[in-house]
Formats: C-alpha cells, structure tokens, sequence
C-alpha cells in the first residue's frame, strides 16, 4: 500500500461521522479500531521480530486497569500505618499512565524473555498473562476483583464542548480512537523503515547472522517488546474509558487470539496487515450477528484460522501485493512486447 | 598503516585455548596468531576443530580455557554482536542470509553497525538520520558492485543461485566494516569458475587493509592466496608456517592421507 | 505436621494426573514439534465422555473411563490426519496456529453441545475415605492415583518396549535419519499424536468425576500442562513426570501456606523462574548451536 493510499483511506473513516448518523455503527468501529490498535502492536513483535507473543492481551488489560485505578483514584495499604492514596486523576493523563506502565511491563517481559524463543517464549508470555490476571481477580482491594471496575470516566468528556447527546460522545470517542490509531500506525511504520526495524527482521530472519554483524538482537527484542506493549496498553486504556467497566474478562486469551487472528490473516510482518485483518475480523462479528450464537461466531473464527494458514499462509495483504505485481509485470510485459516486437528489455528469471 | 606486503604486529592472538564439550575435548592447547593485514588459513581434516575455534573466537560457544586477544582487548566472554563490534565478523558454514529479504536489504542489515545513530534520533527520524540512510543506500551500492552482485540488488536472497548466495554472505559481513574476516568455508559448494572469482575477490578485500581469517578445504585455493596457513589435528595446531612449508610438512601430509586424502580435491 | 502430609499425598495425587498431561503433551513436542494448543480440549473431552456414558448412558464408571480413553486417542487420530498430516515440514508457529484453531473450534463445540453449565459425575466409590494413620484420602482419588500411575507406566512400556515405541525413539532422535532406515513417519506420527491425546483424555477422565467437568476447563488444563512440560524440558518424557509432580507441590503448598486466591499463578510463577534461570526448561539436554 502506498502512503497516498493510507491517507486517503484515513481520510475516509475521518469523513465517516458527516455520512453516517447510527450510533451503533459507530460503537462497531470503535471497538474494532481498538483492537486494530491491539493487532498492530501485535504484529510489531510477531511479525517483526518472529516472537509469537500470546500473552498480549497482559498488556491491553494493564493498559485498561491503570487507566480505570488511575482516573477513579485508589488506596493501597503498604504498612499498617501508611496508605498509599491517589487522587482521581483526568482521563488524558490516565492514558499516559496506562501506556507507560504497559511499556515497563513490556522491558520487563522483554528483559525476562531475552533468552528464550520460539515455543518458550510463546508460554513466557502466557504465563505471564495468566500471573496478571489471577493478581486482577485476587486483589480485590485494589481492583474489585470479579465485581469489577464501574463508572470509569470516559476520555470523551476531557474534550470541552462535546457532551451534547449519545452519538456526539459516540463520534468524539471514534476520533480519539482513529486518532491513536493512525499515531501508533506512523510509529510502528517509522521504527519498521529505519535500522531498528532492519535489525528485528535480522532476528527474525536469521539470528545467528544477526548478531555476527553486529547487532545486538536482545536489545532490539526488548525494544519491540517495549513498544509493542506500550501500543497495546493505549489500546487498553480507550478500551476502560470507552467501555468504562473493566474487569479480569479482560484478560481473556480469547482476546489475544482474535488479536493473532487479525495479525496472521491480514499479513504479519506488513504495515498493512493487521489493519486488514483489524477490519475484517471487528466487522465479521456484526455480520455473524444475529445469524448465529456466539459459540458458532467463535467457531467459524477457529476454522478460519486453519483455513488461512492452510491457503493463504503469508495473509492477505502479501497475497494481493503478489497478484498485483505479478498482474502490472504481465501488463507491461505485454506493453513491452509490443513495443520491441517480441524483444523483452526486462531480464525474466525463471 | 600495515599494508598487505608489511605484516606486522599480531592483531590477533589465541592463546593455549581449549574448547571441551563434556568429556569431549574439541580443542585442546591451541595457540596461533595473526598479523595485520595477512591471509592466514585454518585447515585440518575433518572434526579438527576449525569451526569450534571459530564458534570460540566469533563468542558463539565459549572457551573452557585460554584467552583470545584482539588488538590488546580480551574477547573472552564477550558476546557475538560485541566481537562484530570490536571489528570481527565471520561468515558461516552452511550459507547463512536473510533468505527473504532482498540482495539490496541484506546488505543494509550488514551496515547497522555503521548506520549508528541512538534509538531516539532514529525514532524522531532527525534530519541527521535521513542522510545518514541515503549515505547507507550508496554504500550497499558501493558493496555489491565490489562482491559483484550489482545487478541482483531487488532480487530476494533466497532466490539467488547458490554461487551468488555465498558472494552474498561475504557483502552482508563486509557491510559490518570488519578489520578482520573471519570466512567458514566461504568457496564450499563453488564451482572452479567461481572459485577462481572468488580468489581475486579475497585479494581485492585483503587490498581494502582487511585481514583474513579462512577455514577452507580447497587446497589450491588455500595455497594460492594464504601468507600463512595454520593446521589443526585432533584439536591441537601440527603446523603454521607459509604454504610452501606446509605443503611439505611430513605431519601435514600424514594427518590428510590418515583421513583420507579426498579432502585434497 | 498433620496438615503438611495431608499436602503432601494431595499434591502426590494431583501430580500423578498433572504427569499424565504434561507426558502426553511433551511426547507429542518432542515427536513431532507441534505445540498442541488443543491438549486441554482432549482433556475436556475424556470427562465429557466419561459423562456421557456414565451418567447418561449408565455404563460402568470404569467402562465409560476406558471408552474415553479409546474415544479420545481416535479423536487424536482424527485430528493429526485431518489436520497436521499436510503440514510436514512446517514450522512450530504454524502448526500451532492450526492447533489454536482446533481449540477454539473444539471449545465452542463442546460449549454448544453440553452447554456452559457445570455437570458432576458421580462415582462407586465409598464415601467414607481411606484412613491413612495422620492423613485421610477419598478413595475416588485413590483410584485415580492408581489409574495415573498405571497409564504412565503404560505408556513408558510401549515407548521402552515395542517396536512402535523403537521406531517413535528413532524419530524422536533424528526424523530424516529414521525415515532413511524405512520407518514410515506418517504412522509414527498418528500414533504420536493418538498416544498423547489418548493421555490428555484419560487425565480428564480421571480428574472430571473428582472436580466437575465444563467446557472450559481445558483452558487452565493446557496451560498448566505447558507449564509442566517447560519445567521438564520440552520433549523430556521423565522432565513431563517430574515436573507434574513439582506443579502439584507447588500448587498445594502454595494454596495451603501462602493463598489458595493464587493457586493457579503458582505453576506460571514457577515457570517464569525456571525460564530465567535456565532457559531450556530444568531438565532439558542442552541443544548445539551452529
């Protein structure tokens, strides 16, 4: 995809709220630009870097606890005489915090993790995420365990002017969240198309070679990790103040699944690719809606799992840059046969 | 400044290095050096313990004892992308690049220890660091025109004929701006045409004030383009001297036909 | 005292079923190098049948343990012809994207078909437990210990013993080189894959009558049993029985001196710090580089 083409298909979803007047529409593209934020950080460290990272989630559900705790103020009782208590604090300057504890917590799995790979590191970071959730349900005084986190302020008021009524609040969340999207999309594309992007690929593509040139694989892997879980808790943290009820759901590994599910269709290791898949699988559950129950929606979501590794391995957005190329090489073949009678200036391989 | 026909002080120097797996001794005693800007062969039969002195010096397996002094700094214990740092870098046995990248890409990867610039700057991408990224797109131009491998810059590595891939290897360690090459076998697999490419390749990098450290089993080219050659047996060093000696070291000559004498061709 | 040997035979009894799962799903690792995502649904699965049969079926308790067995190593069968046969050859992150697949699908399946709400499946056993001097034991899990051990003991036998067992070992040990020397790897891997379901389901047949059985309860099943499995070393069969038995100890211990709210966290705490310090997991040969 060409930067143009980025743009104007940011230009369109932006020009969305001047056509569209349904509320749940916006709801449905609102959740689905969270975990499209969710899946490009994803991507950052599953397709980037080669690090199957199933415990992601952990950090989306850090991301929307600190914002939740951050902004309704909380106790913590760290002696018998002192007691350590927040204020609550604005919604904006909650975010903040959830993306930076998110980070550190992606240093420290990234610190933790730096020795192992492939199939342990996948269960590092599940455990990982099992360990935050359990501590979300158990710490009650903290989190309110299964009961619950309620009446999170939502980041939309920290806007003056927009409380006017329901879809109002419904499109100024959806611009917050379109516009940490396309923020965090200029990130991951800027880390990509410079040295440290070339040296997580160099990881992924081959270690060995990596570190023999120079580079120091762990640090770029602790830098992924850093920024892929800071992403991810901005995802987090509009998630607790859009929904603005967070409970320990929202560790569920289903929800690191429907993020790898994003990743590995639309094409892990591409720009493009979970934003692809971001749209495809938000809006699939809308469409699914009402056919089915949820247990078949979920279903068919394991099935196409199967069905896009079997046949479309590198997902879609390789595929149809394959095609595309291969049907402009065809087209200027043809041009060039044309031109030269049967002489092709390109050199063909075979 | 040593040039190729002044070799001077050691640059690099192993010193009573052993290497244990185990109760398996791989190495055991060995000590040898290399002087600024010579070709220097490692050779020995089969399971002499070439590649493990590799592993050792290159900081992939670690030494059970002795040191491996580069330039005056202790490379023990170091890890593989400090030695690349400190001006070793070494190519693999088996072809080792980034198959799905493009020719043009791998060599950009080589250049990141070049490429510095702090995570920051790089992230705010200061105008500093856009040169600097220009600056690399001409020098991995100036690389593969020099390796040979100019016209195959958008071709995916992995595509490449096996040949080509082993130029390849040498452009991408090349990239990391080595003072001293550390090549595992690089003319293994070549056919004689190449092969004879590939010598004048090795003088043209030993001309750019690079110093070679090669592992090879063609012995003619061996003993065409070595200043000196170093032979290991059972893990201990039998002889060191220039390939003239060498050739006719009664030891040498011993330790190959006990092997089997095929590894000559 | 008392209480610390009351622990001490728990943890023992839950170790011998924890073993169970974390050698089937090594077995199938080190065999075949597909992470199986889908080993807690087998487990789910060999309760449920034990349900079925049992309970709605009114087949003997036993009997209905022994079809879940046999139903859930042809369930493993299935799934490795259907599923991973034609992907020889591809790396770990794609068979268990596959293998994640089949969880979800088997999951919701299960979900759909039984519903989410709990069942129990009652058992023959006396009521009154056995007395052991200072400690007590339900016979149920008595039972369960005996069967756990059996199994292990079982399955070691064909691995150790039988041809089938040689020929897994060969593959085990070099599968290019095994199948030179004519060991045909498709039927080693369908045993691989059968045999370490057929374990998954005996230990939720095993477990499912003591605790209750509802669809979800393979997701902490498969996670404890990677924890296992990382704690023996990937691959490692007598890691996989060790570490079941280090999980329950720790797990038991856990619960009873420190909090029972963190239980669960125990084993992943556990494998956190087993990981840090020894990256290949406590048992594990040392893999060459290079």
């Amino acid at each position: 995809m060409t930067t143009t083409m980025q743009w104007l298909f940011v230009a369109a979803l932006a020009g969305l709220p001047l056509v569209m007047h349904d509320q749940y529409f916006f709801h449905v593209l609102i959740m689905m630009g969270i975990f499209t934020i969710g899946a490009m950080s994803l991507n950052l460290l599953l397709g980037y870097t080669g690090q199957l990272s199933l415990g992601h989630v952990a950090f989306f559900g850090i991301g929307a606890y600190t914002s939740a705790l951050v902004s309704l103020g909380f106790d913590i009782q760290i002696t018998e005489t002192y007691t350590f208590v927040l204020a609550p604090k604005p919604a904006w300057f909650s975010l903040i915090c959830s993306v930076t504890l998110a980070g550190l917590c992606g240093w420290f799995i990234g610190k933790l993790s730096f020795r192992v790979r492939g199939a342990y590191f996948v269960i590092v970071t599940i455990s990982f995420a099992e360990v935050v959730r359990l501590v979300a349900l158990n710490w009650v005084d903290l989190t309110e365990g299964p009961m619950a986190l309620n009446n999170i302020p939502p980041l939309a008021t920290a806007l003056p002017g927009f409380d006017s009524g329901p879809l109002q609040r419904k499109i100024v969340n959806y611009y917050i969240v379109l516009g940490v999207a396309v923020f965090s999309f200029l990130v991951i594309k800027r880390i990509i198309q410079s040295r440290l992007g070339r040296a997580m690929v160099a990881l992924r593509e081959n270690e060995a070679l990596a570190k023999s040139v120079g580079i120091d694989v762990t640090r770029y892997l602790v830098l992924a990790a850093i920024a892929s879980a800071a992403i991810a808790g901005a995802a987090g943290g509009l998630y607790a103040h859009y929904v603005r009820i967070v409970d320990p759901d929202v560790f569920l590994f289903i929800y690191t699944v429907t993020m790898v599910i994003m990743v590995v269709s639309g094409g892990k290791g591409t720009l493009a690719g979970p934003v692809v898949g971001g749209v495809i699988f938000g809006l699939l559950p809308e469409f699914l809606r009402g056919h089915t129950v949820p247990e078949v929606q979920w279903m068919i979501y394991g099935a196409l799992m199967i069905l896009i590794v079997y046949f479309l391995p590198q997902g879609i957005v390789p595929a149809v840059n394959k095609w595309w190329t291969a049907y402009r090489s065809k087209r200027d073949q043809v041009v060039a046969t044309n031109v030269s009678l049967g002489r092709n200036p390109q050199e063909q391989e075979g | 400044m040593n040039t190729h026909s002044m070799a001077g002080s050691p640059v690099l120097a192993v010193n009573n290095l052993a290497v244990h797996f185990g109760g398996l001794v791989a190495i055991s005693d060995a000590s040898f050096a290399v002087d600024e800007g010579e070709i220097v062969s490692l050779i020995g039969p089969n399971g002499a313990g070439k590649t493990t002195a590799f592993n050792v010096i290159s900081g992939f397996l670690r030494a059970t004892q002795g040191e491996i002094v580069y330039r005056g700094q202790r490379l023990n214990g170091l890890r593989p992308h400090e030695i690349a740092e400190a001006g070793l870098v070494r190519t693999f046995q088996k072809t080792s690049i980034f198959g799905n990248n493009t020719v043009f890409e791998n060599v950009l990867i080589g250049l990141h220890r070049v490429s510095a610039a702090s995570t920051w700057e790089t992230l705010l991408a200061l105008p500093k660091v856009r040169r600097r990224e220009r600056q690399l797109r001409d020098e991995v131009r100036e690389i593969l025109d020099f390796v040979g491998l100019g016209h195959r810059g958008e071709e995916l590595a992995g595509s490449l004929a096996y040949g080509e891939q082993r130029l390849l290897e040498i452009a991408v360690a090349l990239a990391a701006k080595p003072s001293l090459l550390l090549l595992d076998e690089p003319a293994c697999g070549m056919n004689p045409t190449e092969a004879l490419s590939f010598r004048k390749l090795l003088s043209s990098i030993s001309e750019r004030r690079i110093t070679i450290l090669l592992v090879e089993h063609n012995m003619r080219m061996v003993m065409g383009v070595s200043d000196r050659v170093v032979v290991l047996n059972h893990g201990k060093i039998i002889a060191n001297g220039p390939p003239a000696e060498i050739q006719k070291n009664p030891e040498v000559v011993r330790a190959y036909l006990g092997h089997g004498a095929q590894k000559h061709a | 005292m008392e209480q610390l040997l009351q622990h001490l035979v728990n943890a023992i009894i839950l170790g011998s079923t924890y073993a169970l799962l974390g050698i089937g799903l090594t077995f199938i690792f080190g065999i075949m190098r597909v992470v199986n995502f889908a080993h807690g649904e087998l487990y789910t699965f060999g309760a449920y049948m034990v349900y079925l049969f049992s309970v709605i079926l009114g087949v003997n308790f036993l009997l209905a343990i022994a079809i879940a067995i046999v139903l859930g190593v042809l369930l493993g069968a299935a799934i490795e012809y259907t599923l991973l046969r034609k992907l020889r050859g591809a790396d770990v992150d794609t068979t268990m994207l596959v293998m994640i697949g089949a969880w979800i699908i088997m999951q919701n399946g299960e979900q759909l078909i039984w519903s989410g709400v709990a069942k129990s499946i009652p058992t023959p056993f006396p009521e009154e437990p056995l007395s052991l001097g200072l400690v007590s034991v339900a016979w149920s899990r008595v039972f369960v210990f005996v069967v756990a051990i059996a199994l292990i003991i079982l399955a070691q036998t064909i691995i150790q013993r039988t041809r089938l067992g040689k020929a897994m070992r060969a593959t085990f040990q070099d599968r290019d080189t095994a199948a030179l020397m004519g060991i045909n790897i498709n039927v080693i891997y369908l045993a691989t894959f059968a045999l370490g379901s057929g374990l998954a389901s005996a230990a939720g047949a095993l477990l499912g009558p003591i605790f209750i059985v509802m669809p979800t309860m393979g997701n902490l099943a498969v996670l404890k049993a990677f924890a296992i499995v990382i704690l023996g070393g990937l691959g490692n069969m007598k890691g996989a029985a060790i570490g079941g038995f280090v999980l329950a100890l720790v797990e038991e211990f856990g619960a009873g001196y420190v909090s029972s709210g963190y239980r669960d966290a125990m084993g992943f705490l556990l494998i956190i710090l087993v990981l840090m310090v020894k990256p290949t997991g406590l048992f594990a040969r040392s893999e060459r580089i290079g």
